[in-house]
């Protein structure tokens, strides 16, 4: 292993690593912006010069690979003075309008301004290069080419992850600009990165734009919840209220991405959400109180039981639920009503949509996480439905918003068949609308939990904020039912609800939060 | 004085193959197809024959970088981007003896072990590329080119492609990139071209001049090449003297010749018997010298020593009456207009040379505005991945350094003291 000095300090590296890399072992800063560790190196912004013992000239920490016994310095005058100089001359033709770009507040150029700059201006305002601002150049991306630093990440990132090519460079010098050709707008499902991947304000999200300035934003753990690939997210709020989803690095997931479908997952839990418990009395609504409805609903669920059978009693499980609500869930089908008579419902992309990067046809961040709990999906959910479709369900309790693909229409006929119909849901939405009694749950970003991605991996979702309105997290719901029907359980939040699955589910056996971490961790068995 | 290049350019049909054979022309090839490879590169390294495209790297040394094993096929590429302003000689060669340059790459391909080559000619040279592929077609049907060469077993194939009219395509990897059809960008080195060049291959890139010089050497051997120069710089090069001399024009001369010769001897003196004001030595990207600096030898390793390049062997004129602020003006003008975009410190540096000098050049200069290039150049200096940044500075630095009193001048009286005349 090479050893490299830097600032003084000794470190020895991996064969390979270049001296930006190194650095960042050791806490010594060196700023970049060219330089991003998902693409190639292209070594022309300039900023990571770096003084090299016995090179006579700065030499790019990007590029440049650590060889044993070098001695770097990035404290001294002249590396400080290249430094100012080249963030002055990314600057000369920057229009400056900080106060209404969307990226104040992680913006590239004002972090090395307040860190390596601070110099004054001593461009001439009339000499400013002007280009072309606010340009939709498709998917996700609005394009600002006065503010862009050509860097060149865009470009790279649509050579080498995507493959689409859409962003160039076009003309020469000072007037050089990237930009789409005529006509030939972005078009793959992974244009949102851009936003993510430009250091400066020049590629910014159509849907973030003028919407929040970003240091109000609170950021915390999640995962997406548009597909099962369970791509790793920073979810970004502002009190109760969540505006934008950014991937969170996972090299065993998403590496540094995610797409642009699964980018908008977060409206929903914005708008249209339930908030407030109510029953059905005669087609109307009417508001009810937990402490009431709760009971209630385990009496008429125990009632039904009671009088025609377990048999005639079924629970539909959400494969949007964590596997801790799963694991409850069963258990109070099972132990509790005692009915066979449990499904998970499905929802795959319409066209079938899937593609050997990210996006997965199942649009559930959980069913493998069902299956492995002994919930069973597919040819059982069909079974069930035909079964409530045929009048044989007098009492059916539904987690999820949907049924299947179901439309309104078919959700009403189908649900008009149950006498007892009891939801427990985050959005209004076919169920909603026919059910007899709602109970209003917390999004993802409400609570917290875990899901098991396609592959089997089990990752952890945090708690964001508290619920919204009257909602409550699921747990709740169904540790205050599972009580009601002679449970006993004394789960408090889903920490204790997870060890206590971990000790008796064979996939998760000696797992914990702990183990879990921030990235995942595999399940043992693997079904196919 | 004997040549290498120019003996028989002045006979017009000299560019065709017959008159090119009856001057002995293709009979290095047959010399070289007797040897080994190794023995020519040995006489390529005697010959201290120095690249003529303007960094003046030792050609013997470059084709060492080759990679050993021949595993990966490798390929020569001609540079005939000649694109430094006041540069002109390869355009010569081209036009009057474009079989020196074919030979030339046939003998060089044979000892680099390369079957392909591509010559790169700039864009604007329209008739030079026209003859040399005429010249290529003669050596095709002559069998100097193709399959199984003079029955030697040797295989080459030369393409022409034509450039699109960018300066940055003169530097090699950028070169590299437009042929390959990419933009002219330059690349980070390493990978250096000998490694990973055109197309992923192994690749030398030469100018034209250091590949015509080839056949010469092969003929005469490399130490004879080398006595007609100077320690270091072997034999002659072709110079072109530009702006206001008698005879302007191209002329070979020995790697060692005075450069107050140059301008007094061979190119006739100052025109309209004026004095001389300074003196462009190798090509516009060159510092710029004042006419008590020019008696100097013409070689790399003097002009070095007085903070100038020998680069291109393009010697530019200029005499008393000329604007130097105006002068350096029309050079910014040219590098703003040609960097290509991808470093930072030459995007937007060149750019705002070309202003500051261009509003002092106009009467608008401000105070601290020379400083303020000083300080510019400093920051561009060696900053970049290529050296056009540094072949913008370099006029810009050495025009204050040598000429401060002429930009003091435009600042304090608000104007061109020259009347904004050229």
């Amino acid at each position: 292993m090479p050893t490299l000095t830097i600032n003084g300090m000794t470190v020895d590296v991996p064969q390979g690593t270049t001296i930006l890399n190194a650095a960042k072992e050791v806490g010594v800063e060196i700023p970049h912006y060219c330089y991003h560790p998902k693409l190639s190196i292209a070594g022309n912004c300039r900023m990571c010069l770096v003084e090299v013992e016995k090179f006579p000239k700065l030499q790019t920490a990007c590029s440049t690979v650590v060889t044993d016994g070098m001695v770097v310095r990035t404290d001294t005058e002249k590396v400080g003075k290249a430094v100012t100089g080249v963030l002055e001359l990314m600057l000369i033709h920057h229009p400056i309008d900080c106060p209404i770009c969307d990226q104040a507040g992680e913006c590239g150029l004002q972090n090395y301004y307040m860190k390596f700059g601070l110099h004054k201006s001593r461009y001439a305002l009339e000499d400013k290069v002007h280009k072309k601002k606010v340009q939709d150049v498709g998917g996700q991306i609005v394009l600002d080419a006065e503010r862009c630093i050509l860097c060149s990440r865009c470009v790279r990132f649509l050579d080498e992850v995507t493959g689409t090519r859409e962003l160039h460079f076009f003309d020469r010098g000072d007037h050089s600009e990237i930009s789409i050709f005529p006509g030939r707008p972005l078009e793959n499902n992974y244009t949102g990165n851009l936003a993510d991947i430009c250091p400066v304000g020049a590629l910014t999200s159509k849907d973030f734009r003028f919407r929040c300035r970003v240091w109000f934003l609170k950021a915390f753990d999640s995962i997406c919840t548009g597909c099962s690939r369970g791509c790793n997210v920073d979810a970004h709020c502002k009190g109760d209220i969540l505006y934008r989803l950014k991937p969170r690095w996972n090299d065993a997931v998403n590496q540094a991405w995610m797409c642009d479908f699964g980018r908008l997952t977060y409206k929903a839990m914005n708008e249209a959400r339930l908030l407030i418990p109510f029953v059905r009395e005669e087609g109307a609504r009417k508001v009810a109180a937990w402490g009431s409805l709760l009971p209630d609903v385990a009496f008429r669920l125990k009632a039904a039981a009671d009088k025609g059978g377990t048999d005639r009693v079924a629970v539909i499980a959400s494969p949007q639920s964590s596997n801790e609500e799963l694991y409850l869930l069963r258990r109070l089908a099972t132990e509790l009503l005692g009915t066979k008579n449990l499904a998970f419902t499905h929802r795959v992309a319409e066209d079938g949509f899937a593609d050997d990067f990210l996006i997965q046809a199942d649009k559930n961040p959980n069913s493998r996480g069902a299956q492995l709990l002994g919930i069973p999906g597919g040819a059982a959910f069909d079974a069930l439905v035909s079964k409530i479709a045929g009048g044989g369900i007098d009492a059916l309790l539904i987690f999820g918003n949907g049924i299947g693909a179901l439309s309104e229409e078919e959700t009403a006929a189908l649900l008009a068949k149950v006498p007892f119909v009891v939801q427990a849901g985050t959005n209004e939405g076919p169920v909603s609308k026919a059910a007899t009694a709602v109970l209003p749950s917390a999004s993802v970003a409400e609570r917290g939990g875990t899901f098991t991605n396609h592959a089997g991996r089990v990752q952890r979702f945090r708690f964001g904020f508290p619920a919204r309105g009257k909602a409550k997290n699921p747990i709740e719901i169904l540790v205050g039912l599972g009580n009601r029907l002679g449970a006993g359980w004394t789960f408090a939040g889903e920490a204790s609800v997870f060890r206590a699955l971990a000790e008796t589910e064979a996939p998760f056996a000696g797992m914990s939060y702990d183990s879990i971490g921030m990235f995942g961790q595999e399940t043992k068995c693997h079904m196919s | 004085m004997e040549t290498v290049l120019t003996t028989h350019f002045a006979n017009e049909r000299y560019r065709r193959l017959d008159t090119y054979r009856q001057y002995g022309g293709y009979e290095a090839l047959k010399k070289a197809f007797a040897m080994d490879p190794g023995q020519i590169i040995d006489e390529v390294k005697k010959a201290n024959l120095r690249g003529r495209g303007g960094a003046g790297f030792p050609a013997g040394v470059k084709w060492g970088f080759l990679p050993k094993d021949l595993s990966r096929p490798r390929v020569l590429v001609v540079n005939a981007d000649e694109g430094e302003p006041g540069t002109f000689k390869d355009r010569v060669i081209m036009t009057r003896g474009p079989h020196l340059l074919i030979e030339g790459i046939v003998i060089s391909c044979f000892a680099l072990r390369a079957h392909a080559c591509w010559i790169y000619i700039r864009g604007e040279f329209v008739r030079e590329a026209r003859i040399v592929d005429e010249a290529i077609a003669e050596a095709y049907a002559a069998g100097f080119l193709g399959r199984n060469i003079l029955g030697s077993g040797f295989d080459l194939d030369v393409t022409v492609h034509r450039g699109a009219g960018a300066y940055i395509c003169g530097e090699e990897t950028s070169l590299i990139n437009s042929l390959e059809g990419k933009r002219g960008w330059p690349r980070l080195k390493p990978p250096f071209p000998a490694s990973v060049g055109a197309f992923g291959l192994p690749t030398i890139v030469n100018n034209v001049e250091t590949i015509a010089d080839i056949p010469w050497i092969v003929t005469h051997g490399g130490e004879t090449f080398a006595a007609l120069g100077v320690e270091k710089n072997g034999g002659t090069r072709l110079i072109g003297v530009s702006g206001a001399v008698n005879r302007p024009g191209v002329y070979e001369l020995s790697a060692g010749v005075n450069l107050k010769d140059i301008i007094y001897h061979h190119a006739g003196g100052i025109k309209d018997g004026k004095a001389l004001k300074a003196v462009i030595p190798g090509g516009s990207s060159t510092p710029v010298l004042r006419p008590d600096e020019i008696d100097v030898s013409y070689d790399i390793e003097s002009m070095a020593k007085i903070g100038t390049m020998a680069g291109s062997g393009g010697v530019i004129v200029i005499p008393e009456g000329t604007c130097m602020v105006r002068a350096l003006s029309v050079l910014m003008n040219f590098y703003a207009h040609e960097s290509c975009g991808q470093c930072t410190p030459c995007r937007e540096g060149t750019g705002w040379l070309k202003k500051i000098v261009g509003r002092i050049e106009a009467g608008k200069g401000r105070e601290g505005d020379v400083e303020l290039i000083l300080d510019l150049c400093d920051n561009m200096m060696g900053r970049t991945i290529c050296p056009l940044a540094d072949a913008a500075v370099m006029p810009a630095q050495s025009f204050i350094w040598k000429f401060r009193e002429e930009f003091d001048r435009h600042i304090g009286e608000q104007k061109c003291p020259y009347g904004n005349r050229f």
